[in-house]
């Protein structure tokens, strides 16, 4: 059985068919990958796993389970974790609070401990803490526990997205777009943390990227998204060679 | 230093360095030694005070540090200053400063035992200063109430408006709620009356039962919340905030329309039983479970969805329930606090929860700071001096009051004193460890 499995999903927005017939599945330890020109849908289907969106038509299932119709943060606590393409970050808490925060649906010491003080909520937080201490050594990011996220460097910035994505211990990793807006130093260091990941975790990762030699570097299969339809798939040789990928796509990527 | 040759530097520079011995020294004054110079300096006013205020050519011992009087009577203020300092400065420095070494070792035994038993000694000694300090006369003992009472409604409104970020307007209405409903009970369980006939209990339980009518108006607070925290799931910003104050209208139309509570005439027969020290346990209950809840990681989950709600649901956190109790935990205490209020004053209507409460409330939410359980003491003891000083302008203390609210927006866009909660155990450890942070910030100089 794979770990997430998506049939004939599609959905309109308003007259708009943003995506249309998606099919997909992957299994753990798996890294696949999404790419297309902008407005392609490709982020909708994201929005659509994580339960931001609902599909007009189609199944997705996590581990056997339809996960259609769940609200975001139960899909997120079934073990699908994201990031976003504009970071989302919460403007006003530190790095730490960040990553404590992502552990929220491992608490269970409820309201009366958040109130009173319980041993329990003592106990909890302090785990939630050493957990999030061993995720920002992980990620390089220690230094800045205690700082608040407006103001730090963009490549620590998208290594605390990280960093919190993973705290929430997801089974899929979703990655919208993790080099968009960074040099070509910061992509370097980006692809090592991925690799990272994926060595360290015992997850499948699904990404989209606008850079091919990302996706080319990173992923063992390939989808190509244009106007909410798949146009081609395979292994990154075969993408790569494809007329109406290039056509969609390449193409003017490559004289760039 | 000597400061025979006196030139400007060598004195500018003596002055700098007592200023930094000053401050080394306080720095090291634990809170048991502050509240115990603030014992001896209510203890020196309830004794002397009266006299010395005769003599200085007073009329009595200025009510609130004087502020009362910085307006009405501008030429007595060089009286008050003196009062001030003989009365309060001087003994609270003194003491703070003398006692500091012996409560320093005092304070660091009493951490070995339980947290509670240092908290409570803190908080008996917190209560004996405030009670000597109010019982001089029946003003002080209402404004300390009052003030009691604002900083709950703060901090109660600074949970949706500073950590939830959502600009609600409707506490003015869960206060109305809690006070009706309080009000209510009491009335109806311990005072014969002739609207709901003989009591449901003997009278002679009210005063130890009344904390269930606080409670009861609380949840009746909350009750109504859930006509603002339900649509909150779909709307957020502006129209939320429309929403919320329909809602405050929708309250005080509806008392204004029961004539069965007196209508717009208002409601009375309620004991006095919000005395000053019910009103204060009520008030350190409230602050110190809104500053556990805002510290815990699911009262941060506010601040998350706040900042950002998409991510916040992306990272597992229950948007729904965050902002369910929130709304509700916060209508709790607005309820409470307007429990007490009926109960400190015995009469409620409902023109008294209108808009310039809501004003009153918001002021002191703003100008205090936001998302700051701190800012909210600040704001709300702030604002109530300033309104005593400015009670001689009558109507025109909310022109002046508004003007600034506007400075403070303009320079300080989000409070006096924002995002700052209290850490119990610093309060309560002894003043060691800060000495040499002191040095050494003196010595990086």
């Amino acid at each position: 059985m794979p770990l997430l499995q998506i049939e004939n999903l599609t959905v309109f927005f308003g007259g708009l068919r943003a995506v249309h017939d998606f099919h997909f599945n992957i299994e753990l330890g798996q890294v696949r990958g999404l790419i297309g020109p902008n407005g392609a849908g490709k982020t909708t289907i994201f929005n659509l796993i994580t339960g931001i969106h609902k599909p007009t038509n189609g199944e997705i299932t996590l581990e056997g389970k339809d996960i259609v119709g769940l609200r975001p943060n139960e899909i997120a606590a079934m073990g699908i974790g994201r990031t976003f393409q504009n970071m989302r970050l919460w403007r006003h808490m530190t790095v730490l609070e960040h990553i404590k925060m992502a552990r929220y649906s491992k608490l269970d010491y409820g309201l009366v401990g958040a109130f009173f003080g319980t041993s329990l909520r003592h106990k909890e937080e302090d785990d939630a803490e050493k957990r999030a201490v061993e995720l920002m050594e992980l990620f390089g990011i220690s230094r800045y526990a205690d700082q608040v996220v407006t103001g730090l460097p963009y490549g620590i910035q998208r290594r605390v997205e990280m960093a919190r994505a993973m705290a929430t211990e997801p089974k899929l990793l979703l990655l919208d777009e993790p080099t968009a807006g960074m040099n070509l130093e910061e992509l370097g260091d980006m692809v090592k943390v991925i690799r990272q990941i994926k060595k360290e975790f015992d997850l499948a990762i699904f990404l989209i990227e606008h850079r091919m030699r990302v996706v080319m570097d990173l992923c063992e299969r390939i989808q190509t998204l244009d106007f909410g339809e798949v146009i081609a798939e395979g292994i990154p040789e075969e993408i790569r060679s494809n007329p109406r990928v290039i056509d969609a796509y390449l193409g003017k990527e490559a004289e760039i | 230093m000597s400061l025979e040759d006196s030139t400007v530097t060598t004195k500018a520079a003596g002055m700098a360095s007592i200023m930094t011995r000053l401050r080394h020294a306080f720095a090291q004054v634990p809170m048991l030694s502050w509240l115990l110079g603030i014992l001896l300096a209510v203890l020196i006013e309830h004794f002397v005070g009266y006299s010395f205020a005769i003599g200085l050519g007073l009329s009595n011992v200025p009510p609130l540090l004087g502020v009362t009087i910085i307006f009405s009577r501008p030429a007595l203020i060089p009286n008050v200053i003196v009062f001030v300092l003989l009365v309060y400065v001087l003994p609270i420095g003194g003491l703070a400063l003398l006692s500091a070494p012996l409560m320093n070792r005092f304070a660091a035994k009493l951490i070995s035992y339980p947290i509670f038993v240092s908290g409570l000694l803190h908080l008996a000694l917190l209560y004996a200063d405030l009670h000597i300090w109010a019982t001089i006369n029946d003003y002080r003992i209402y404004i300390a109430r009052i003030i009691l009472i604002a900083i709950l409604v703060t901090l109660s409104l600074n949970v949706v408006n500073g950590y939830m970020g959502e600009f609600s307007c409707s506490h003015p209405g869960f206060m109305a709620l809690g006070a009706y409903g309080a009000s209510i009970f009491t009335v109806v369980c311990f005072v014969p009356n002739n609207v709901f006939g003989v009591t449901l209990l003997p009278a002679a339980l009210g005063p130890f039962l009344f904390p269930l009518a606080i409670i009861f108006g609380g949840l009746l607070a909350s009750f109504g919340a859930l006509f603002v925290a339900i649509p909150s799931f779909q709307t957020r910003g502006d129209y939320l905030a429309i929403i919320s104050l329909a809602f405050m209208f929708i309250v005080k139309s509806l008392i204004e329309n029961l004539e069965i509570f007196g209508g717009a005439r208002g409601f009375m027969g309620m004991p006095s039983w919000a005395s000053l020290p019910v009103v204060f346990v009520w008030t350190v209950l409230g602050l110190l479970i809104i500053n556990n809840f805002v510290r815990s990681t699911l009262g941060k989950a506010l601040n998350a969805v706040r900042d950002d709600e998409t991510a916040a649901t992306a990272m597992t956190i229950n948007t729904r329930r965050t902002k369910m109790v929130a709304f509700l935990f916060s209508a709790f205490w607005a309820g409470v606090a307007g429990g007490l209020l009926a109960h400190v004053i015995s009469y409620v209507n409902p023109g008294s929860f209108g808009i310039l409460k809501l004003s009153e409330v918001l002021a002191m939410v703003y100008l205090g700071g936001l998302n700051s359980v701190v800012g909210s003491l600040i704001g709300a003891v702030g604002l109530n001096f300033l309104m005593e000083a400015l009670r001689s302008f009558e109507i025109y203390k909310w022109i002046v009051i508004p003007v600034l609210l506007i400075l403070v927006m303009i320079f300080r866009p989000t409070g006096l004193v924002a995002f700052r909660e209290f850490k119990v155990e610093d309060i309560l450890n002894p003043k060691v460890e800060t000495v040499k942070e002191v040095e050494h910030a003196a010595a990086t100089d």
